[in-house]
Order: C-alpha cells, then structure tokens, then sequence
C-alpha cells in the first residue's frame, strides 16, 4: 500500500535555532497520527512545514495526489500546493478565528470552500453546508449567522465544517481541543472520531493533551526540542514510555 | 495460534536514578486454536504485564510473540494495528471511551473497523448487552457514568463482540455476580468451541479450572524479582 503522506528528513532552522530536526515518517490512509511535546518542542513547526505553510530548510513532503500519484509538495509550484489545500488537504487552527472568515455568515465560510473547488448552483451549495452544520451540530437557524455570535466551541465546530464539506483525504490539525472547556472538548473528539471512521480520514494532530492523543490517535510521535525523541503505538507510547523525556512527560499528567 | 519464544522484558526508569528493572525472563509457551491457558502467580509477578507485552502494549526486549504468524515485537505499529483489529482482542479490566458515545456504539465498534453493516454490528451489540443484562433503557447512554460491574461488562460485550481467533482476558469474571459470571464464562466457552486461542488472567480459581486446560505459572520466570 502507497503511504499518503511520506515525509522525508523535514528540517527547519529558525537562523541558529532550530524549529524541527530530521523528521521522518509514513502515514497510511485511514491512520491518525499525534504529535505531543512541551511548548516549543516544534510540533507546531514541524506541522506548517507539513501543510506547506512554512518552507523546510530541507527534505521531502510526499503525498498521493489523486491525479498524479505520489508527488513532493515542497517542490511542486505554489498554485498546485494552494489546489491540494484547497481540496486533498485540511488545515485546523488552534484559535477558530485564524480559520474562518469572521465577516461572513456560517453558511458562506463553509459555501466558500464549495466555490472555491467549481460549485456554482447556490441552492446546492446552501444545502451542503446546512448539512454540514448539522452534522457539526450547529442549528439550521444559525446558518446565516456570523461566526463573531458564536461560542468558541460552535466556531471551532464551524472551522472544522468548513474544512470537511470539500471531502479531504487528509487533515492537519493544531491543537483542535486546546482553549475549549472539557465538556466542549469530548463533545469535539466524538465528532472527529466519527468523521475519521466514517469519511476514512487521516489525520496528523499536534496537541500537548495526552487524553486527547489516546483517544483519537493510532500512532504517536513525541518531540523534544525539535527533535523526535519516541515513536509507536499511541498505547505503548503512553504506558511504556522508553526515552527518558516520554517518560517524565506521561509521569507528568495530573490525576483527576 | 499465539506463539512465544524466550521472551523477556526490563522496565528502565530514566528519571528514578535510571533504575532498571528485570520483569519478565526468557518465558516460551504456545497456545493452540481452541485452547485456553491461565497465567497464575502472586500478585507483581508478571501476569498483567506478560499479557499487556502479547497485546504490543509494553514494549519487549528480547524474544518473539508471534500472533497467527505475525511477530508483534518486531511488527510496525500499522500491523499490529491492524492484527488487533482482526485478530487479536483483549478484554482489559478498565473500559476506555470517548465520552458522550452511546454504550450500543461503543460494543458495535468493534465490528464496525471489520466491515460489518452498521445494522448487522449493532444487531449483535444488542445481543451481547442483552446477554449480560445491561438494561435496555442505558444502550443509548454512554457508559462513563455507569457502575463498576455494568462498565465491566460493557468492556465484556464489547470484547467479545468480534470472533477474534485470538484473545486476552484480564480478570474477566472479576467484580460480577452469579448470574454475570456465568454468562461470561459461557462466552468464553463459545469462543473456545469456535477455535479461539485464548490467554486468561483469573483469580476466581473455579472460573479458572472451568475454562482452562493448562495453568502457567508466571511466578517461575521472575524469581526473585518479584518484591
């Protein structure tokens, strides 16, 4: 089976410092894949490097593009890149608003993306996206709501709608949980961990949360200071934790 | 069916003075298809974390577990991935699941990652919950908030959902009354008489002697280290 996503030695260097070192991996269609690490461990880096929102200082992005195969999306040309984001690809932000379009109604930032892969009938397009509201469980009555009247909860609701409705084969995913309250929270893993088994996504989801990690990931990578210090089965990573930061950072979690 | 070979482990505890720990010691056994063998021994010897190393949960060190062929020591965590979807269940002692999910979804998940129709996979959930009688009026609730016994055999039902041809049960009668631990047994007695090899940890000792035919002491490979 071709890997959807190869990455191949992605290094990014902040001038002296380093982002991320060396980074190397496969992801399988359907699989989901959690990247953990303290603040600045170059989770988030690594990520935008991935998405192509960063340009690596080196090494390979490979996906499999539906037309063509596997290609390198850090050499193929911007308007190519921008095509697969807007099509193959999604990208989750951390805070809803850098996602959205904060002026437009909940209707048009998901019809927006429609649009922007050729739909054209309007009637069409509203359907899909009151579809798609419903089933991030926002209210028919609020599509024509503007996202600045919702909650942080039904926005994060709405960037994820937004990111879907064009049918993605992979989704990037930057802290989706962090800033929610945990009941908002559980209430946006279920919907993930629904959307991963029904639409057969994959996903890369960078977090510093480890429940959110054991809950939706099938595999982990732990980063230390740019560096990937520990990778394996999300529960063997988290119950037998081998290198010596993986196993401060597990033996770190609070109890509840 | 479940194969292994001088298997032995060590816990490193990088940030307790780098202690190193010695748990398990060159352990060899094989468990047939329709065979059920108990692991036994005093409590820290090894039987959890003997089990927990067959599932590809703790990682081993030295040695090979082979599961239908698939040596999962050496395996990518796709295919051990992809063996515990199949192949291989376990019925762990603690229920695990995304808050909000409805107790009939969580036992039909299983059968749902097979392939299994959505109507067929919730068919057989209601079955099995039916069978180790967990009210109707709580399938539709998630089972965080149920008690002790009803979470384990939910944990149950969902164990057994799928006919893994092999499985891992951790103290499957443990905290269930007459009735409930009859049911389970009875399961596990199905599963046997269909050809599943399966792996049990049981301190009822009439359980055990029901539905075992071998008992493997785990106590003889960790002499001495057991505190």
């Amino acid at each position: 089976m071709t890997p959807l996503l190869s990455v191949d030695g992605i290094t990014k260097r902040y001038g002296s410092h380093i982002g991320c070192a060396d980074v190397s991996f496969d992801l399988y269609p359907g699989e989901v894949m959690g990247i953990v690490g303290e603040s600045g461990s170059g989770k988030s880096t690594l990520l935008n490097c991935m998405a192509g929102h960063l340009a690596p200082d080196a090494g390979q992005v490979v996906f499999d593009t539906r037309a063509d195969g596997p290609r390198d999306t850090v050499t193929m040309s911007e308007p190519e890149r921008r095509m697969l984001s807007r099509t193959d690809w999604a990208f989750v932000h951390q805070h809803a608003r850098d996602g959205l379009r904060m002026g437009v109604s909940a209707g048009g930032n998901v019809g927006e993306r429609l649009m922007a892969v050729g739909e054209r009938n309007y009637g069409d397009i509203r359907d899909k996206a009151v579809d798609w509201l419903g089933r991030v469980e926002i209210a028919a009555d609020r599509v024509d709501d503007r996202p600045t009247t919702f909650s942080g909860g039904m926005q994060q609701r709405l960037q994820i709608a937004r990111n879907l409705v064009t049918g993605p084969r992979l989704v990037f995913m930057d802290e989706p949980t962090g800033g929610l309250d945990v009941s908002v929270q559980a209430r946006l893993l279920d919907l993930v961990r629904g959307l991963v088994r029904d639409m057969g996504l994959s996903a890369i989801i960078v977090t510093h949360d480890l429940a959110v990690v054991r809950l939706l990931a099938d595999r982990l990578m732990v980063m230390k200071s740019g560096h990937v210090v520990e990778t394996g089965l999300t529960d063997q990573v988290l119950d037998d934790p081998q290198h010596a930061y993986s196993q401060l950072l597990v033996s770190s979690v609070l109890q509840v | 069916m479940i194969e292994l070979r001088n298997v032995s482990k060590t816990f490193t505890l990088h940030n307790q003075g780098s202690a190193v720990i010695e748990v398990i010691n060159d352990v060899s056994l094989s468990v047939a298809a329709g065979e059920c063998i108990a692991l036994t021994g005093a409590s820290g010897a090894g039987k959890s974390t003997l089990m927990r190393m067959i599932y590809g949960n703790y990682m081993t060190q030295g040695g090979e577990i082979r599961i239908n062929g698939t040596d999962i020591v050496a395996a990518e965590p796709r295919a051990v991935i992809g063996l515990r979807r199949d192949t291989l269940g376990y019925v762990s002692q603690f229920l695990r699941v995304v808050p909000r999910v409805p107790t009939l979804e969580v036992v039909a998940e299983p059968l749902r990652a097979v392939g299994v129709s959505a109507g067929d996979a919730e068919a057989r959930a209601k079955e099995l919950l039916a069978q180790l009688n967990i009210p109707e009026r709580l399938w539709s609730l998630s089972p965080t908030t149920f008690s002790g016994g009803e979470q384990q055999r939910v944990n149950i039902a969902r164990g057994f959902a799928h006919t893994y041809p092999a499985m891992l049960l951790d103290e499957p009668t443990a905290s269930l009354d007459a009735k409930n631990r009859e049911v389970v047994l009875t399961l596990i007695e199905e599963a046997k008489a269909r050809g599943a090899a399966i792996i049990g940890i049981f301190h009822d000792e009439a359980a055990r002697d029901r539905v075992c035919d071998r008992q493997i002491d785990v106590g003889q490979y960790t002499k001495g280290m057991a505190a």
